[in-house]
């Protein structure tokens, strides 16, 4: 179930330098949203017609609230870092498939970079048992207090040493393997194709977020392929991000390219 | 009720209104129905199918431009024996036309489409000679007349429903290949398919679309697309379905003083995904307010 709103921005504030911090009252796609989900965000002009795809950070049924993380990485994106508290906004969702979770799975390890680290923010609040969070970051990790908060371990890298391990999250994942029944992933494609491959030798089970271009973000215009394989499939085939994702299983991408 | 009557006829088939889906921008409708009251709209054009299923273009396959939007999506789709069993069974239940637009790389995939669908409950078949993302077949057939003429001839042989022929923008003169498709045994035109655009990411300095080039669609080519339908209308006899940067009722009134009988709405569903039906409740204002009781009182009035 998908709708399609009005939505009242109650915050759109700077997080940190190029990354905005956006809270939405819709209370319609609050009660529907699950961790890993995305909305439509639609800027109404005829200049940037493509609505823009923005991960949910948290999620709040009871206050019909949304919190988006967003970087202002292109004119959509900086469109929507002018908004104003009160001003409204055309949003749809929530979209496409949430991470897969199982009350078996006891110990989650969470690996996010850049702007891949909000969605898994609600993820983090919403798993029980015991959960390490990795944060990789090129130089300004994100949301650390707040997974803190959780009751989560967290561990940081950034590719400038200016925050945690000098590397990369794979550097801290090779120092210190921690044990998990399940991974979750969200960042830049390397990095999902980096953790994967770990994954794999540690033969522990990994779900990966991913991104590609979109237009219309519920299944029509088959614009987001990634080519996945999956188990006991022969060849590949292209799925959806919006429709069929954004999360798939990272052994079943099919990364070489 | 109003008293404006909408319906239009194409090749025998009576449409309630002139508004329909482009294909390739509504899925098989089901995508939209979430939104959308697929009862209102004139007939849903779905997404182009194949023979078999088709595995498309690599990503990325979208680009936004100033005004519009190029894809190169190739037309990944699932075949048309999926489509057959879960699509139309699910586009029946509402009381709307179904266009099932067709894609092929030879003359033998287009006619062994049109073969299996032959049998299918689906109202009109759209031939697609104007895929610019393919590298066989689509564009290829569109841009040379006599291609173009044989390969509705061969597509007539098998195709049941009347046959729609969706003409691509890429050619020196529209009327040339308008009339080939004619002569060809086309029962309806549609036009006009995506303009061939290009981007540059100037930071990676490589294309932004994995096939480099792709179709340009949306609100910025509105002018061609109606130029076109215009230059199209004076030329041949057939109905014409005409879209290309429709996004509301006045939109598709200019199409249909153009000489449209019908109008489809494509890339503004992506903006708008309620534009189908603003569209129809625009063109029905548009009536209301010029007292014109019958729409095709208004078709083609443009000398």
């Amino acid at each position: 179930m998908k709708k399609l709103v009005q939505a009242t921005i109650l915050k759109n504030e700077c997080y940190i330098d190029g990354i905005f911090d956006m809270v939405l009252s819709a209370p319609e796609i609050a009660e529907l949203a699950q961790p890993g989900q995305f909305l439509n965000l639609y800027t109404g002009k005829g200049e940037m017609l493509l609505p823009r795809p923005i991960s949910l950070c948290e999620i709040n049924p009871k206050k019909g609230t949304l919190r988006l993380l967003y970087q202002t990485a292109g004119k959509g994106t900086q469109y929507f870092s002018t908004l104003q508290k009160n001003d409204v906004i055309k949003v749809m969702g929530p979209l496409g498939n949430g991470f897969l979770t199982d009350k078996k799975w006891k110990k989650h390890i969470l690996i996010g970079g850049g702007i891949g680290v909000p969605p898994l923010l609600e993820l983090a609040k919403a798993l029980q048992g015991e959960i390490t969070v990795l944060i990789g970051a090129k130089s300004n990790p994100i949301l650390i207090e707040e997974f803190e908060k959780t009751g989560a371990f967290v561990f940081v890298a950034t590719d400038d040493g200016s925050h945690g391990v000098h590397g990369t999250v794979l550097d801290i994942l090779k120092q210190n393997v921690p044990k998990g029944d399940m991974i979750y992933a969200c960042g830049p494609k390397a990095m999902l194709k980096a953790v994967s491959d770990w994954a794999e030798q540690q033969k522990m089970p990994i779900q990966v977020s991913m991104e590609e271009r979109m237009a219309c973000g519920i299944g029509a215009c088959v614009g987001c392929a990634v080519k996945i394989q999956k188990q006991g499939q022969t060849d590949w085939e292209n799925l959806k991000v919006c429709k069929d994702g954004p999360v798939f299983w990272g052994n079943e991408v099919v990364w070489n390219e | 009720m109003s008293n404006q009557n909408m319906t239009v006829t194409i090749a025998g088939v009576e449409m309630k209104n002139p508004v329909t889906t482009a294909s390739g921008t509504f899925g098989s409708g089901r995508e939209f129905g979430e939104f959308v009251d697929l009862n209102k709209l004139g007939a849903v054009t779905v997404k182009g199918v194949a023979s078999v299923p088709w595995k498309g273009n690599d990503a990325p396959r979208i680009a936004e431009t100033y005004g519009g939007m190029l894809n190169s999506v190739g037309l990944q789709n699932p075949g048309a024996d999926y489509f057959i069993e879960n699509d139309i069974p699910f586009l029946r239940q509402y009381d709307t036309k179904i266009i099932v637009n067709i894609c092929g790389h030879t003359i033998e995939e287009y006619c062994q489409v049109a073969e299996k669908l032959s049998d299918a409950d689906i109202d009109l078949l759209e031939l697609n000679i104007s895929c610019p993302n393919v590298t066989a077949g689509g564009i290829t057939f569109g841009t040379e007349p006599k291609m173009a003429e044989k390969v509705v001839s061969e597509v007539k042989k098998y195709a049941k429903q009347p046959l729609i022929v969706k003409l691509t923008p890429n050619v020196t003169d529209i009327t040339e290949i308008a009339n080939a498709a004619v002569c060809g045994g086309a029962d309806a035109l549609s036009l006009i398919n995506t303009l061939q655009g290009m981007r540059i990411d100037i930071h990676g300095k490589k294309p932004v679309l994995a096939n480099k080039i792709g179709g340009f669609s949306g609100p910025a080519i509105k002018p061609v697309a109606l130029r076109m339908v215009y230059q199209t209308a004076k030329a041949v006899d057939v109905p014409i379905i005409g879209m290309g940067g429709i996004s509301n009722g006045e939109d598709a009134i200019e199409f249909i003083m153009a000489g449209a009988t019908a109008v489809a709405v494509g890339t503004a569903n992506f903006s708008n995904p309620m534009v189908t039906i603003e569209t129809i409740e625009g063109i029905e204002k548009y009536m209301e307010q010029y007292h014109i009781s019958h729409i095709s009182d208004i078709r083609g009035i443009i000398e």
